[in-house]
């Protein structure tokens, strides 16, 4: 091989280099824009996200109100768990507080995790939760049983095609302990 | 059909069953789309066969124009080639926009009815369905009645490999279950779908509607029965779901209102009687 | 340039790095795999035959329609578009070789390993994945001491399929001939430049899903995990992204080979080049923005199923573009029906009916009821075995000549095609009716209702099964001998290819050609 391919190549070996590496690194220029894509999708910011909704500035809707069912399962056992009030009649606006009661039946002390989810899909960014146990993991001793709280309002913006919503948590086992 | 000849035969349930399921399906129930007893069914009946109908319009033409040229253009028939036709700029113009109007027309139906598939508001009913590998179980949202819902024994143990038994010989062979759901007719359903360990999909060609079930998550569906036709809907789980997916079947009993709140309140005060004997 | 020839035994076919060896390697590869692939469907129509589990279990069944599938996209037709682009684009664009020649051994070796690895997971405890060539999780994460080797049997596969797609460009590009424009390349070539872009567009995706399973399942993440913030559906769009350009990476090239065909045997140009090129361009870009059609049952916002259902009826505009212009191709024509066109025209009629099913199928209203259907089996199937295979099949018999320098047996070869078309109709028609009358997909054993389609689909596919037995003997026969062939073969030959004699000699083209 000659001098002037031996150079040729060295480039492009390291051109191919920077590029691979320059991919590598979009991996992570990518979690801005796609902080910048959820907000303007309205998907959401990340703070709005990952923290409590308020219900600051909400006034009570005159005149209207839905039904919010409420619905549990326990995917992989270990637990019972059920919903306190099964269905509630709210006004849109105003603040609400149930429970859910949860049982360790898993022999053994352990955390569990409840993850949400709402139907209809399109009612789930106006049903806002100030507060609730699935924020964080709940711990159970062996056997304890307990109720616990969910804070919400139903945002005053909610589409007039939705009359009744339907807030679903499934429990599982929390991998922190 | 000798299905239909071998149901009829059978005195009462199958012979309920058949003189209320044919009508519904008349003489296409193997070949077509059930038109159903929904609303919904009946309007995704509708859009399915206007498909069908403009897709064979264009089939005609298309074809038609194809079977043309080959019999026309033979070599053997002395066709020569015409080197020169290459372009015509009129005609690939209208093969690329009448297809567009075409597909306008075809979409329009359709944002209408999605619109009205989903919504889900005025409903009279929540049931709630959660997948289990391999049964369902229902819950009447609000009235503590929750159970589940299996392969009937019968169609179990015939469908075993080498039980002997010709299939042939059960009645809704894989289509029967030991407790089926029951719903009132004439009302708007709202279901919501979950699923315990994988996804699963929930389905009756009567009422038209599919949806996942998928674990951790809750869909929502709305499905009704006609007011007119109580009888007993079939269908069975949609989505592949593991070794015995194919024997997860759904039953239907649509009852009138009526008949259906006394159905009801009975199994409210069973489950009260269980929960009280097992306090 | 001294003439030398290749070294001789089994040596050639492991060391060799020229393109007609490893494209007739890839050729082989898929041949074996197809025969694979069908014996899997054999046991599933077997099964199917009659209601009642007569030979296998329920999971054994689902580990057949799994590797069915896997099998046939990624070790039939796939590898046989490589092969025929490996074969044919050097000789259509005037080029001494591929531009990378070891690395096109190496991808051929891998997709060789891959599928040693992939048929491997048989004898694994719990057996071969079952959950659908889909993956879909959680189903998939149930999959026993198979599920890293099939992953791993993934990855191969698709780095195998990436440099096969890089070849293809960096031949394109740098080695056509001088004074072959890109607007005068062949169909065939064009499709592929194209295919080869989509495959390395969608490729790394799939490996990033499976690479997103197998963190899932050994690693505790939760990217499709609800317990911990993930969603199964997720994966589902991740799967699709990458499964629609795949299912047009199977079919561009038939549409290539097609283009080819049928202006050779109407004796006259191709109708409308620059909108043919143009429409696999934008059925390409399409591919990219319909994804979640294949995912309409899982509760998507009302404006994603209008857009998804809007953008997938849009590709019919593109194809009908291919098929009114192809129709237009053999008007006032001089036609003949060898069987390379036999084939070429069944697939104009078949791929057609599976393009209108599957209009049907982008109307959200009516998938609701055909999702998860044999509906969905029929239409797949029309557009992949009367579509992809049918066109692979005409392309061998176009190319067969050119190859082994003798003419095949073409009585048999009609007898092959008529067998052929009938069968593949009596095969899948009725799943067309069994769809529509309520039986979902992938199920072992059915309501009596089902019993006379499913018989009679299971008849088609015995018939059409066998008859690809005579397919493989008219290869071999067509390889040991017959009537010499011509450099042009054909009547009307055009294209470089039938420029060179027959059997193109081992290298070609060692002086670039001259183009007119």
């Amino acid at each position: 091989m000659n001098a002037p391919d031996r150079k040729s190549n060295r480039s492009l070996a390291a051109r191919l280099v920077l590029m691979a590496l320059g991919s590598f690194a979009f991996g992570f220029a990518l979690v801005p824009l796609y902080d910048v894509f959820c907000e303007v999708t309205g998907i959401g910011t990340r703070e709005q996200l990952s923290r409590a909704g308020t219900a600051d500035g909400q006034t009570p809707v005159v005149g209207r109100t839905v039904i919010v069912e409420f619905t549990a399962s326990v995917p992989a056992g270990g637990w019972e768990f059920e919903p306190v009030a099964v269905t509630m009649e709210v006004q849109p606006g105003r603040l609400y507080e149930t429970h859910y009661r949860a049982r360790n039946i898993s022999g053994h002390a352990t955390t569990g995790q409840a993850v949400p989810s709402i139907a209809p899909a399109r009612a789930a960014r106006y049903f806002v939760k100030t507060e609730c146990f699935c924020f964080t993991p709940q711990h159970f001793a062996r056997d304890e049983e307990r109720e616990m709280a969910v804070r919400f309002v139903v945002d005053r913006e909610l589409p007039p095609g939705i009359d009744r919503l339907t807030l679903s948590y499934a429990f599982y086992n929390s991998g922190i302990s | 059909m000798s299905i239909a000849k071998r149901k009829s035969k059978r005195p009462i349930v199958a012979g309920v069953l058949a003189t209320l399921a044919l009508p519904a399906r008349a003489d296409w129930s193997l070949l077509n789309m059930p038109k159903g007893v929904s609303t919904l069914s009946r309007e995704i009946y509708d859009i399915h066969m206007l498909m069908l109908w403009i897709c064979l319009a264009i089939a005609v033409v298309t074809f038609g124009a194809m079977i043309v040229a080959m019999i026309r253009f033979r070599k053997s028939r002395g066709a020569v080639a015409d080197q020169k036709l290459l372009h015509n700029a009129r005609l690939e113009a209208a093969w690329t926009i009448i297809p567009v109007l075409i597909l306008i027309g075809m979409a329009i139906p359709s944002v209408e009815k999605l619109v009205m598939i989903e919504d889900t508001s005025g409903s009279g009913l929540t049931v709630k369905v959660t997948g289990h590998q391999w049964y369902w179980q229902y819950e009447y949202l609000g009235s503590g009645v929750s159970f589940y819902s299996r392969l009937a024994r019968e169609s179990d143990v015939a469908r075993q490999r080498g039980s002997g038994i010709d299939p042939a010989t059960i009645e809704n062979y894989l289509r029967d279950v030991d407790k089926p759901l029951v719903l009132p007719t004439g009302v708007k359903i709202r279901m919501l779908l979950t699923a315990n360990d994988v996804i699963h999909a929930w389905w009756v060609p009567d009422f038209g509607m599919k949806r996942d079930a998928i674990p951790g998550f809750i869909n929502e569906m709305w499905i009704s029965v006609d007011a007119d036709k109580p009888g007993t809907y079939r269908g069975q789980c949609a989505e592949l779901c593991g070794a015995d997916h194919g024997f997860m079947p759904i039953v239907v009993v649509a009852k009138p209102k009526a008949e259906f709140d006394a159905w009801l309140s009975s199994q409210k005060q069973e489950a009260g009687a269980t929960l009280a004997a097992t306090e | 340039m001294a003439e030398h020839g290749p070294p001789k035994g089994v040596v050639r076919w492991l060391t060799t790095t020229n393109h007609k060896d490893i494209g007739t390697m890839y050729l082989v590869f898929s041949l074996l795999m197809f025969m694979i692939g069908g014996a899997f469907a054999f046991v599933i129509r077997s099964e199917l035959f009659q209601p009642g589990l007569q030979f296998v279990d329920p999971a054994f069944f689902n580990q057949m329609t799994t590797m069915h599938a896997l099998v046939m996209v990624f070790g039939a037709v796939m590898p046989a578009t490589v092969g025929l682009a490996n074969w044919m684009i050097p000789l259509q664009i005037g080029a001494a070789d591929m531009a990378l020649p070891r690395m096109n051994l190496f991808s051929f070796w891998l997709l060789a390993f891959a599928f040693l690895l992939l048929l491997s997971t048989f004898l694994m405890p719990g057996g071969a994945p079952a959950s659908g060539w889909t993956l879909y999780p959680p189903l998939v994460l149930q999959t026993g001491q198979a599920f890293p080797l099939a992953i791993f049997s993934i990855h191969l596969m698709g780095a195998s399929s990436i440099m096969g797609a890089i070849n293809v460009i960096v031949t394109i590009v740098n080695m056509r001939a001088p004074g072959m424009t890109l607007l005068k390349m062949p169909l065939f070539s064009w499709s592929w430049l194209i295919t080869a872009y989509l495959l390395i567009a969608v490729m790394p995706v799939f490996a990033g899903a499976v690479t997103m399973l197998l963190t899932d399942y050994y690693f505790h993440t939760s990217f499709f995990n609800a317990a911990g913030g993930g969603d199964p559906v997720l994966f589902q769009h991740v799967f699709w992204f990458f499964g629609h350009p795949e299912v047009y990476i199977m079919i561009l090239p038939a549409f290539g080979i097609v283009s080819e065909i049928i202006p050779t045997f109407s004796r006259k140009p191709i109708f409308g080049y620059e909108a043919m090129v143009f429409a696999i361009a934008s059925i390409a870009f399409l591919s990219f923005i319909v994804w979640a059609h294949h995912m309409f049952t899982v509760g998507m916002p009302l404006a994603g199923q209008l857009f998804f259902t809007l953008s997938t009826m849009l590709i019919a505009v593109p194809t009908g573009v291919k098929i009114f212009n192809w129709t237009m191709t053999m008007w006032r024509g001089s036609l003949s029906f060898e069987p390379p066109m036999l084939f070429a025209l069944a697939f104009l009629f078949l791929f057609t009916i599976g393009g209108f099913s599957g209009l049907m199928l982008a109307i959200v209203p009516a998938d609701l009821q055909y999702h998860d259907t044999y509906f969905v089996v029929a239409h797949f199937h029309y557009v992949l075995v009367p579509g992809s295979v049918f066109a692979l099949m005409a392309a061998v018999y176009y190319w067969l000549p050119k190859w082994t320098g003798h003419l095949y047996d073409m009585t048999l070869a009609k007898v092959h095609f008529w067998l052929s078309a009938i069968f593949v109709n009596v095969l899948f028609f009725p799943q067309h009716f069994l769809g529509l009358a309520g039986m979902p997909r992938r199920i072992p054993d059915y309501a009596s209702q089902f019993a006379d389609w499913n018989m009679v689909s299971s008849i088609g596919a015995f018939g059409f099964g066998l008859s690809q037995l005579l397919f493989v003997w008219l290869i071999v026969k067509c390889v040991r001998g017959g009537e010499r062939a011509t450099a042009g073969v054909w009547d009307w030959p055009h294209g470089l290819e039938w420029t060179v004699p027959s059997p193109a000699p081992y290298h070609t083209f060692e002086k670039s050609p001259e183009i007119h």
